[in-house]
């Protein structure tokens, strides 16, 4: 034994995840190892965040079947493993998609975290880039089969910025891990415990610092949404494009999500894990400024157009690649340009509130001082 | 050469006087003319008369409320994503303490426009809507001079309340179930 201990470890581990093989580096977790490979092999992820030390492990939908431990002992584990949290080893074969008890385990974990979470999509922000959402509509477990009451919560003001609903949460502890290492101090955390724990800031204390928005950013679900974008539209209506801007306090590279030319809501750029994008090896956080203060389309150089995935209920717009039309009449006629019958801009009320100008959702009074002017 | 079993052979003979002058054939004709003023008619006189619809018609779109007179609608979007004419445009507003009794949800349309002339009635809407909030019923678009008369907005679209209006809510409900 003592022999094998002194022997140099292989540079780089085999490990075959759906009989796809890769080589990784010793103490890359599963999770990453299959992220290494990409698609339909991956596990999903609710808790898990590559930029933050210390997460995942809490969620238990990314189980995976290990049928191998490792060439030198290819015992399969008895139980699932929590692939964020288990390093692969020399060896190492692990079933995900084609493991009948993955999917079988998975979907009850789906349906554990959707116990109390409301099914309120129609109304939530996140509806349309919520993870918890796909999970869900991955595994059939759209509807539900509770019965009972749902635990809900004293709804609870944090700041100006960003919206708690605590009967949303699936205490995946991404926010505090966000607080804990990207912001100076850290004023809220997980309170209670068991089926009583929530997420709260102690005794009702704003969140005023710096970072604080790209808790908005790393929760799954929509436990934590961006005030300023709250109820204005629904994600799939809204255009992402990749802007930036030059800013002192964070890298600046943002996706501005547009409606025509008004820009709606500003986060950090995803990539296809919806996680934080890395900019020179460090995650892109952005700052409250930018994410909340700078809602003018001069504030920003834009990029182009965010590639979102085909499969996104995001990129039902057809945004990518759209070129307008040609107005040739005006040409044909001499200059002069058409007549309408009818200008649909003259008659619809829709569009007339500048909702980028304001700070938090419209209310019904919004929309009767338009009327009377 | 023959192509079908019923296919006639013609009668290419020249005719005869009394054949020529069709006074047979005219009272075949005035026969079958006649045995019409007897039959049941199968038109109606609209407007003063109109059919029953089936059940299953689509016509305009009501917007619904619940048993208290809320509005189902949460602007959701669901029925504008369906939309395959790209009919219908909406913007939200969030319920003010206050407006309980007005909204079901925390998130109600402020504005819900139908373009009429652009609606196919295909019932795609009816079909997305998670709240029961938009369902198509039976009556049609009434005619109107001007385009503008069709882009239909909340006031022309909510149902009448159930508690305020109780007879108006009934008809406009049709013979749908109230399903909330």
């Amino acid at each position: 034994m003592a022999d094998e201990i002194k022997q140099e470890a292989p540079k780089n581990f085999k490990v075959t995840i759906d009989n796809i093989t890769i080589e990784v580096t010793p103490g890359t977790s599963i999770l990453n190892a299959a992220r290494q490979i990409g698609g339909d092999v991956t596990p999903p992820a609710m808790c898990y965040y590559s930029s933050l030390k210390g997460s995942g492990g809490k969620c238990r939908s990314c189980l995976v079947e290990v049928s191998a431990g490792s060439a030198a002992d290819p015992r399969p584990m008895p139980k699932l493993v929590a692939s964020c949290r288990t390093n692969v080893m020399d060896g190492m074969v692990i079933k995900n998609m084609t493991s009948d008890r993955v999917k079988d385990a998975r979907a009850g974990v789906v349906e554990f975290l959707l116990l109390n979470h409301p099914l309120d999509c129609p109304v939530c922000d996140q509806a349309g880039e919520c993870h918890l959402q796909d999970l869900g509509y991955e595994h059939g477990k759209e509807g539900t089969r509770y019965e009972f009451k749902r635990r809900t919560f004293e709804k609870e003001d944090i700041g100006p910025y960003i919206q708690l609903h605590m009967n949303r949460c699936i205490l995946c502890y991404r926010c505090t891990f966000v607080a804990d290492q990207i912001t100076n101090q850290r004023v809220h955390g997980v309170l209670d415990r068991g089926d009583h724990s929530e997420i709260s800031t102690y005794i009702s204390k704003a969140i005023d610092n710096d970072f604080s928005g790209n808790m908005i950013d790393v929760c799954p679900v929509g436990a934590l949404t961006d005030k300023t974008f709250r109820f204005k539209n629904r994600v799939w209506f809204t255009k992402p494009v990749d802007a930036h801007r030059d800013c002192d306090k964070c890298c600046g590279k943002v996706t501005l999500w547009n409606r025509g030319d008004d820009v709606l809501r500003v986060t950090s750029r995803k990539n296809e894990w919806g996680e934080v994008q890395q900019f020179d090896g460090k995650p892109g956080w952005i700052c409250n400024e930018c994410r909340f203060d700078k809602k003018h389309i001069n504030d920003w150089t834009i990029e182009g157009p965010t590639q979102i995935s085909r499969h996104s209920v995001i990129s039902q717009g057809h945004y990518l690649g759209l070129q307008k039309p040609k107005e040739t009449v005006a040409e044909v006629m001499g200059g002069r340009s058409p007549k309408l019958l009818m200008d649909i801009h003259d008659i619809s009320d829709v569009n007339t509130v500048d909702l980028s100008a304001l700070p938090g959702p419209a209310t019904g009074a919004n929309f009767e001082k338009k009327e009377q002017q | 050469m023959q192509l079908t079993q019923r296919s006639k052979q013609v009668d290419r003979k020249p005719m005869t006087w009394l054949e020529s002058l069709y006074l047979w054939n005219i009272a075949k004709g005035m026969a079958i003319t006649m045995s019409h003023f007897f039959k049941r008619k199968p038109t109606i006189q609209y407007p003063e008369q109109t059919r029953t619809f089936s059940k299953v018609f689509r016509g305009l779109h009501v917007l619904n409320r619940d048993a208290e007179g809320r509005e189902n609608c949460t602007a959701c979007g669901l029925c504008a994503v369906a939309c395959p004419a790209e009919a219908i445009t909406m913007e939200a507003a969030e319920r003010q303490p206050g407006e309980e009794n007005l909204y079901r949800e925390e998130k109600y349309a402020a504005k819900y426009e139908i373009n009429m002339l652009r609606c196919i009635f295909c019932g795609l809407c009816e079909e997305a809507c998670p709240k029961d909030a938009i369902y198509l019923s039976q009556t049609f678009a009434p005619a109107n001079y001007g385009r503008k008369g069709f882009i239909y907005k909340k006031t022309d679209l909510l149902i009448p309340h159930p508690l305020k209006d109780p007879e108006a809510y009934q008809k406009a409900l049709g013979e749908k179930e109230a399903r909330n």
